[in-house]
Order: C-alpha cells, then structure tokens, then sequence
C-alpha cells in the first residue's frame, strides 16, 4: 500500500514537472506581456526537431542539444516577435489568436514538410535510460531527470525575476509601461528579451517531452488546451503559480487515474475549473 | 461531303472519348492525409501508389485513375461530404481506403443511395459490413486479432489471469471484449479492465500501469490505436517494471507495429502481439511485397499491416478491373466480385466471407525479438489458419445484425 | 402634416447636432440592398453548383454556428473556448431523439434542440457570466470537455466516439425525401439559416442589442447606469446557445450521424477563427469568414491533401496583418475607398 502511494507520488510529480516545464514559457509570455500566445505549443514542436536533427544528424549529446534548442528557438523567435508579434502588442486578444493559430497551422504544415507525419524518436544516454532506487522503488532516471530540471528551472527562474536589475525592469515594465519608459527603461528590448527566454522554455519543453510523448508536428496544437489550463489554474505570469498548479494537477490526475480510470480525463479539467470558480485569476493571478 | 465528314468526325469524337471513359477506372481514395493520425494514412497511401505503379500493365488496356482526398479528422465529420462529393463530383467508379471507423459508419448511408462500392482499407469496428451492402473490407475486424489472442493466451502461454487495459473508445473496448471472450471461453480469468483515457489524451500511462502491477496478472493485454501511443505501451512496460515482476506484455499488432519498433528499443524484446502481418513474414509474396517497397522508398520507410492491407485492397480491385473488363457501371456487379475475391499478398492467403462482405486470414502470434544486426523484428510462434470475424460468427451486439 | 413635419424637423434638428452618426442611428436597422447579396448567391449556389450542395449545407451550418458566436463575441464581448458544447447537445439532441425515442421529425426536432441548448446555455451562463477574459475562456472550454468526457462515460448511451449510427431522418414536411446529392437539406438549411438569421438581426438592433454593445465597450458605465449586466449577458448567451444548439441539430440531420466529436475543442476554435477573420459584430462576418475559411480549406485540401494547413495558417496571419477588422472590415475599407474616389 505505501508502495503503491509512494509509487503513484513519484509519477505524478515526474507528470507535473513536464507539465511544468511545458507551460512555464507560455505562462512568462502571456502573462508579463499579456499576450496570448497560442503558438507557444508550435516553438515548443520546433524545439523538439531541433534537438532531434542536432542528436540524429549531427550527434549533438542530449544535455548540448537541449541547451542549443533553447538558444536557436529563441533567437528564431525573435525574428517572430519583431516582425509580426510587435505590431499587436496594442490590438485586441482576437488579434492576437489570429495570428498565432495562424502561425501554428503553418509550423505543422512546415514540420509535415520536413520530417513527415511519423511520430519520431530519440535514443536516450545510457546514463538516462535506466532505473534507479530511490528504496520503495526504482524510478525511471530519466523522470528524476525530469524532476530535477523542473526544480533547477524553478530556482533559475525566481532568481532571474526576483533578484536581478533585469528582473525587476521586466517587472516595473509589466506593471507600468509608460512610468518604466519614461525612467529609461528600454521596453521594446526587454519585451523581445522576455518573449526570446518565453520561447527558448517552449523548446526545452518540446525536447524534453520527445521522450514521453514521441514528437509529431501535430504537438503544436495538441498539448495546448493542457498548457493554458496549467497557466489559467497557476495565474497568468506568476512562476509560483504554474509550479503549484503544475504539481496540483499532475498529481491529482495520476492519482485519479490510477483510483478511477474510467473517469479518464475528467479529473483535470474538473480541478481546475473548480480552482477556476473560487479563484479566477487562478491560484497565484493578481486580481 | 464536307458536312457528312465534319459529323463522322465529330460521332468519332466521341466514341473515342466515351471508351476512353469506360477504359478509365476512377477510384476516390479517402485517408488521412493532415492532422495527427496523418502518418496511418500515408502507410496505406504508398501502398496504394506502389501497387497501382507496378501492376498498371496487367490491366491494360484499362487504366486506374486515383483521386485522394483528405478523409478529415477522426470523428469521421467530414467523411460523408468528402464521399459525396467524390460520387457525385469526380464521378469515381470505386472508393477505397478510410482509416478510421467513424468515417466509415458516417459515408456507409451514401453508398447504399449511390449503390456505390467501397472497399474497406482499415476501419476496424466490427460491425462496419453490416451497415451497407455496397462494403468490402479488407483490412480485419477489432475481433481478427483480439479473439485468437484470448484463446492464445489461456492455451499456450500459460496466463490464467489477465488484465487488460485500452484507450477509451470504441474499437478499444472491442478489442478487449473479443480477448475476453476467447480467453474467458478457454479457462482464464480476466481480473482488471481498465480505460487508459480517450484517443486525444495525453498518453502518460504510467497510473494505468501501476494499477496493473499492483493486480498481479499473468499476462497484460493492451490496446491502443497504432499511432503515436504504439511505442509508449512498451516503454512504460518496462519503466513500471511490469516486465522486472513477470507480467507478460500482450495485445493486437497495433502494440508492436513494424514502423514502430525501431523506436521502441530492448524493452519490447518479449512482447506477444496477435497478428495478420509483419515485415518478417516467410511467405513469397510478401518478399516481393518488402524488397519493391524498400526499392521504392527506401529502407527507413517501414512497411506495416497497414500498408499490406493497402497493397490487397488494391490488389482485390485491379482483379475486379480484369473480372469485369474494366466495367465498374454496375455497382452491385462490382460488390459480386469483390466479395468473392481470393488472393495471395504479403498476409499470405486472404479471402472475402461472401456471407459478411468481411476479410478471412491467417493469424500470427509473434513475439518480437532482437536480430542478429541488432534491430528488432518480429518472430511466428504459432498461427491460426483463417479466421473469419468471430464477433459476427458469434453474434455479439450489433454484429448480430441489430 | 403636423406630424411629417415634427420628423423633419427631429431629423434637421439630429444632423444639425452631430451630424452623420445621428443619421447612421435612426437608418442603420433598415435594409440595404447590399444585404440582399449573401442569400441571392446562395440561391445561385443551388442552381449553377449542384454538385456541391452537401459541401454547400456544411457551409451553411458553419454560418449559422458562426452567427451564434457573433451575437455574443462580436456583441456581447463574451470571449468563449466552448461554443462546442451547445453544438454538441444540439446534434445529440437530435441524435438521441432518433434512435432511442423513435422521434425523427426533423422540424420539431430542432425546436426540441434549441430548448435544450438554451437550457444548457442558462443554467451554464448564469454561473459562469460572472468571469470575464482568459478565466472565461478556459471555463467554457473545460465545460464543453467535460461534457464530452460525460459522454464517454455513458457510451452506452452516446456511442461514444462511434458515435450514433443509422440514423433515419423522416423526409422533410413529410414530403421531400433526402437526396444524393444533398438538394433538399441544402434548401433546408438556407431557410432554417434565413429565420434564424432574421430573428438575429432583429435582436442585434433591438435596445436589448444596444445595450450588449454598450457592456462590451464599457461594463463599469453599463454597471453605473443601472442596467442589469448579468442578466443581459445570460440571456444573450441562451440565445446564442440555443442557435448553436439549432446548427448542431442541423448537422446531425444532414450527415444522418453523431458522434462525440461534435464537442471537441477544434470545433469550438474552428468558429472563433472564422468569426473573427470574417470580422465580429458585424453579422455578416459570419458568412463571409464561414464562406472563405471552409471553401480556401476545401480547395488547399484537394490540391495538396498534406499541406493545407499552411495555406489557411498564411491566410489567418495576412489578415491580422493587413484587415485588422476582418475580411468584411477589409471590404467596407475597399467600399468606402471607391466610393471616396468617385466623389472626388
């Protein structure tokens, strides 16, 4: 029995760390820049080709090509954000899903394109690919893997926010735009900044999910509606909230569907609008 | 004089164009050609392709014409426009293909308007056939693989009990009935059933799996549609530890697909899947099937059932085109000889039950094991000789005829 | 006499005072001979493609589903991910009625459709109206999935994702039988589309219509002057759901088939994208959007089968660019800009 709950623990927070891990970015950029970003799922696909073309075609090693994903994707978003996410900073959130639904549709046609619709996949390092024993159990590694980016990416993200000049500017420009330009705060850079490290999550994301997902273009618009319930129960721009909300749904689905497996995906979409009716700025959202 | 010419001309004109037509066999291909389930659809579409461009000179002077259309997403909402259109616009003569059983039960009412014959190149749900008179299907029921299975597993590899987990639709739930029934006829037990969420979910199955280990079965048996969810069953499997506590790993060859298994790795290495065909197959036709394949497309282009299903789909229809002369006019001449069709392709002998317009074929059980170059296939332990759909051969629900 | 001349002189004096917005007020609810176009092409559609009428009826349904969207989107400002859900329980309606009550009358089954997509749509609008934005927007969408997840649950009932086969819809009015090639639920579905559309437009330039308008620019003055926000808003949701509920019954009766499908999240998306790149609040939108979307989508989808989706993906992305009020917004611009010239 305590084998079983342990056992149930360990999956649902190896779950909700890839959920957390997923829609960190998406919750950075729809929050501190307030706009909605359904593409986020497509910069999260791209990432995962990226790191699966560095590993197959130029035996990248797995750590390389996750941090190269991260700094390609983001630069690449760049160029995104200056030509086409720029000039609708001011217009409606219709717009703006406009656009990005639109730029998802043509990264999974593009994807199709270029690696056809066949679910594809990495061989993991020895290093990864085994158990370990944690004493009730042995976990998969690559889980504890997973678990442990969650948490480094936690600390580094508070770090960057909380306690860093360039932290506190984002933070001064999400609040008041006008009163950060006007001290001399370059918005317009730290906007593109905040979307390029938004994205460069997405792509972490991306290649750490090819793993536990198997990557199709179709992963763009998939896993979508999973992301945006995670950052609507955490609250829009808080990295606390998508932890906690991660962590609450991940585990309370694994739980629910190992104690009622017919229900499937009722748990957590029942959770989170049942966290979505007492609090609807979400668990850590400013009202 | 002139004039007499001019319309000689033009009456030759037109005999020659209306043989042209009737030379002419036009056949509407809906697959899944965007979306998630894209990839099913190409393995059945290269299949297509690849018969139509080797065999075109045996039905000469016909020709086969194949205008594809997408098959739209798995709800089958789309399906019965795509047909209709199709009948109606392109003037097909045929259609073939339909990954998913939606679609199938959503354009079965538009056959029988149009008396339009269609032949089935997937679309599972057992009681498909039974919705219209103009079906053939040529691919297998959900009970083809999953009845033999049951049988399988209480006879020959000892489970006396069995757990059974399935993504939560329709051709899951069949699929595990059928197990049940073969397995629970021949002395085995069946101690947990257990719905692994609906096709759209993510598939993390790992709560799914715990429960299962915590049951203590002998054998596991698994379905979940041949996409993207394939590999993960066995990778889960072995990151449970389901395999480390002796619990035997078996399901439909939906689990260990041959385009799958490269991405699966050791951890599939033991586990039985019931099956109408595989890559590995020992039978001459399926060689010549495998290496034109393989020429065509290359060694990383992995043929699976699904592609030789496609290649007897359209195998079953050029023999049609010789039968009839090329003469698809009469839809119900053309059901006749389709249903009557007898064939050998990469699934070794297959035959249609005139009786249920549905396919009979040998079914494999394989174990999947490492080769010697290291890559993984997939090994016959044992075969049931043609076995005809046990869901209509026993009646259960629908199948019954309502 | 007297009293021709009090309008005149009510008229005189509202242009005196601001002019052309005044007059756009008291005219903006008649007829332009422009709205006439949308039906008589559709009336032509009938005639000069009759081999495209099954295509056609889908069309039409998406209009209408599209044009429930709009009362609220483009009026109300009630930003929805799970229009679906009252889609959905229109077609099961339908579907339900058929095969397990035997009641397959087609006119009245869209009545008991409407009944009870408005029911669904008041109980559900009347809790969640009072959330607005990305909140909103994520509860309607985890309503419509758990509705389908219910439907799982039941397939007994539902038949789940296989759906509700065999379906025999009675032949219209007891008379016209459902061809081949779709004529009569072509027909049937442009005069369901028209009353509706009617019923719509007369409810859009009502004083209820106006005050809708008046919450989406500004709820806290709307708050301040007294008028009942929240009920004006269920109420327009019922209304919307209720027409929802109609397309969806539509759609079960021309395909003769439902399945779960009918609640999926790409349904819900699907007609916000289309309402919004044919232009929101503007009724027509919905036709134009619906009309653009479905036949570009047809077209790409037979030219290149696997990718399309670039194709509608470009589309979407040139029209936020360039036509930021949608495709329609994009025309008015053309119109006024011609009819500048010629002016001039």
């Amino acid at each position: 029995m305590i084998g079983s709950i342990a056992s149930i623990l360990v999956d649902g927070l190896a779950y909700a760390m890839f959920l957390f891990i997923v829609s960190v970015g998406l919750s950075v950029t729809m929050g501190l820049m307030g706009f909605v970003n359904l593409a986020h799922g497509a910069f999260a696909m791209a990432g995962g080709y990226v790191v699966l073309t560095a590993m197959r075609y130029f035996g990248v090693p797995f750590i390389a090509a996750l941090a190269l994903t991260f700094f390609v994707i983001g630069a690449v978003s760049v160029v995104f954000e200056r030509t086409l996410y720029a000039r609708l900073y001011k217009a409606g959130e219709l717009d703006q899903v406009l656009l990005t639904i639109g730029l998802a549709f043509m990264a999974i046609a593009g994807a199709t394109y270029f690696f056809g619709p066949i679910p594809q996949h990495i061989t993991m390092p020895d290093w990864l690919a085994g158990h370990i024993d944690i004493g009730l159990r042995t976990v998969p590694t690559y889980r504890a893997f997973l678990i442990l980016i969650g948490f480094a990416l936690v600390i580094a993200l508070w770090y960057g926010f909380e306690r860093t000049t360039l932290g506190a500017k984002i933070r001064a420009a999400v609040d008041n735009r006008r009163m950060a330009q006007s001290v001399g705060i370059n918005v317009d850079l730290l906007f593109t900044l905040t979307f390029a490290v938004g994205s460069g999550l997405a792509a972490l994301g991306g290649g750490l999910s090819i793993h536990l997902l198997g990557l199709t273009p179709t992963f763009a618009l998939v896993y979508l509606v999973l992301f945006l319930l995670v950052v609507s129960v955490g609250g829009l721009g808080s990295v606390k909230g998508t932890l906690v909300a991660a962590l609450v749904l991940g585990i309370f689905d694994t739980t629910g569907k190992y104690l009622y497996a017919e229900a499937g995906g009722f748990f957590i979409y029942a959770i989170a609008m049942a966290v979505l009716l007492i609090k609807p700025a979400g668990l850590y959202g400013r009202e | 004089m002139k004039r007499f010419h001019l319309a000689s001309l033009a009456a030759l004109a037109l005999v020659m164009s209306s043989t042209a037509q009737a030379q002419t066999v036009k056949i509407g291909v809906m697959l899944p050609y965007s979306g998630v389930n894209a990839d099913l659809g190409t393995q059945i579409d290269k299949a297509f392709d690849l018969y139509v461009k080797l065999h075109a000179k045996d039905i000469a002077p016909y020709k086969v014409e194949l205008v594809k259309r997408d098959e739209g997403p798995p709800s089958g909402a789309n399906a019965k426009t795509v047909a209709t259109e199709l009948i109606t616009r392109d003037k097909v003569n045929i259609l073939a293909g339909v990954v998913f059983s939606p679609s199938a039960i959503a354009l079965a009412p538009v056959l029988t308007q149009a008396k339009m014959p269609m032949a089935i190149a997937n679309a599972g749900t057992a009681w498909i056939p039974t919705l219209s008179p103009y079906i053939v299907r040529f691919s297998f029921s959900m009970w083809h693989p999953a009845y033999p299975m049951g049988e399988y597993a209480a006879k020959n590899l000892g489970c006396k009990t069995a757990a059974m987990g399935y993504t939560d639709f329709p051709p899951g739930k069949d699929s595990t009935e059928a197990f049940k029934t073969g397995f629970e006829k021949n002395g085995g037990k069946v101690i947990e059933s257990i719905p692994m969420g609906n096709p759209a979910q993510v598939p993390d199955m790992t709560p799914f799996f715990t429960r299962v280990k915590d049951a203590k079965p002998d054998c596991f048996y698994v379905f979940i549609p041949s996409g993207s969810h394939a590999s993960a069953v066995v990778k889960y499997y072995g990151e449970v530890g389901l395999k480390q506590a002796g619990i035997k790993l078996i399901g439909p060859m939906d689990v260990a697909p041959d385009n799958k298994l490269p991405a699966m790795g050791d951890a599939a290495i033991g586990t039985i899947v019931m099956g109408h065909y595989s890559k590995d197959l020992d039978n001459p036709a399926n060689k010549e099937f495998v290496k034109a394949w393989e020429a065509e497309y290359g060694k990383n282009f992995i043929p699976d059932f699904m592609s030789a299903q496609g290649w007897d789909t359209m195998a079953a229809i050029f023999d049609t085109i010789k039968k009839l002369k090329g003469d698809f006019s009469d839809g119900e001449k053309v059901v006749d000889t389709l249903k009557n069709y007898k064939g050998n392709g990469p699934r070794g002998q297959v035959s249609i039950d005139p009786a249920t317009r549905d396919i009979v074929q040998d079914e494999h059980a394989m174990e999947v094991y490492k080769k010697a170059d290291g890559s993984l296939g997939l090994k016959v332990l044992g075969t049931v000789k043609q076995v005809k759909d046990q869901c209509k051969e026993l009646k259960v629900g629908r199948c019954g005829g309502n | 006499m007297a009293e021709s001349n009090t309008v005149r002189d009510d008229k005189a004096a509202a242009s005196s005072l601001s002019g052309r917005g005044v007059d756009f007020l008291l005219n903006r609810h008649r007829f332009k001979p422009a709205e006439a176009l949308p039906w008589i092409l559709a009336i032509a559609v009938y005639f000069f493609l009759p081999d495209r009428l099954t295509f056609g009826s889908q069309v039409l349904i998406m209009v209408l589903f599209a044009l429930s969207l709009d009362l609220i989107l483009g009026y109300a400002g009630i930003v929805t991910l799970g229009h679906a859900a009252f889609f959905g329980l229109g077609a099961y309606t339908v579907g339900l009625l058929v095969i397990r009550a035997g009641w397959n009358e087609p006119i009245s089954s869209l009545f008991a459709a409407a009944a009870v997509a408005a029911l669904a749509g008041f109980v559900s609008g009347w809790v969640l109206l009072r959330y607005r934005g990305f909140t909103l927007l994520m509860l309607t969408l985890a309503t419509a999935v758990l509705l389908m997840e219910l439907g799982n649950l039941r397939s007994d009932i539902t038949g789940g994702y296989d759906g509700l086969p065999g379906m025999v819809i009675a032949p219209l009015f007891g008379v016209f039988e459902y061809d081949l090639y779709g004529k009569t639920n072509y027909l049937y579905t442009l005069a369901v589309l028209f009353v509706v559309f009617m019923i719509v437009r007369r409810i859009v330039y009502s004083p209820f219509g106006e005050a809708l308008t008046g919450i989406r620019e500004n709820v806290r003055r709307m708050h301040a002057i007294g008028a009942p926000v929240h009920r004006h808003l269920v109420v327009a949701y019922t209304i919307a759901a209720a027409i929802a509920g109609v397309a969806g019954a539509l759609n079960a009766q021309t395909n003769a088939y439902v399945t779960l499908g009918v609640f999926e999240f790409e349904r819900s998306a699907a007609v916000m994208v289309i309402l919004i790149l044919g232009g929101t609040g503007r009724l027509y939108g919905a036709f134009v959007g619906a009309v653009i979307y479905m036949v570009l989508e047809d077209d790409l989808a037979k030219w290149s089968p696997e990718f399309w989706q670039f194709g509608v993906g470009l589309l979407l992305v040139v029209t936020v660019l360039f036509a930021r009020r949608g495709l329609l917004g994009l025309f008015e611009d053309i119109g006024r800009y011609i009819s500048k010239k010629r002016a001039s």
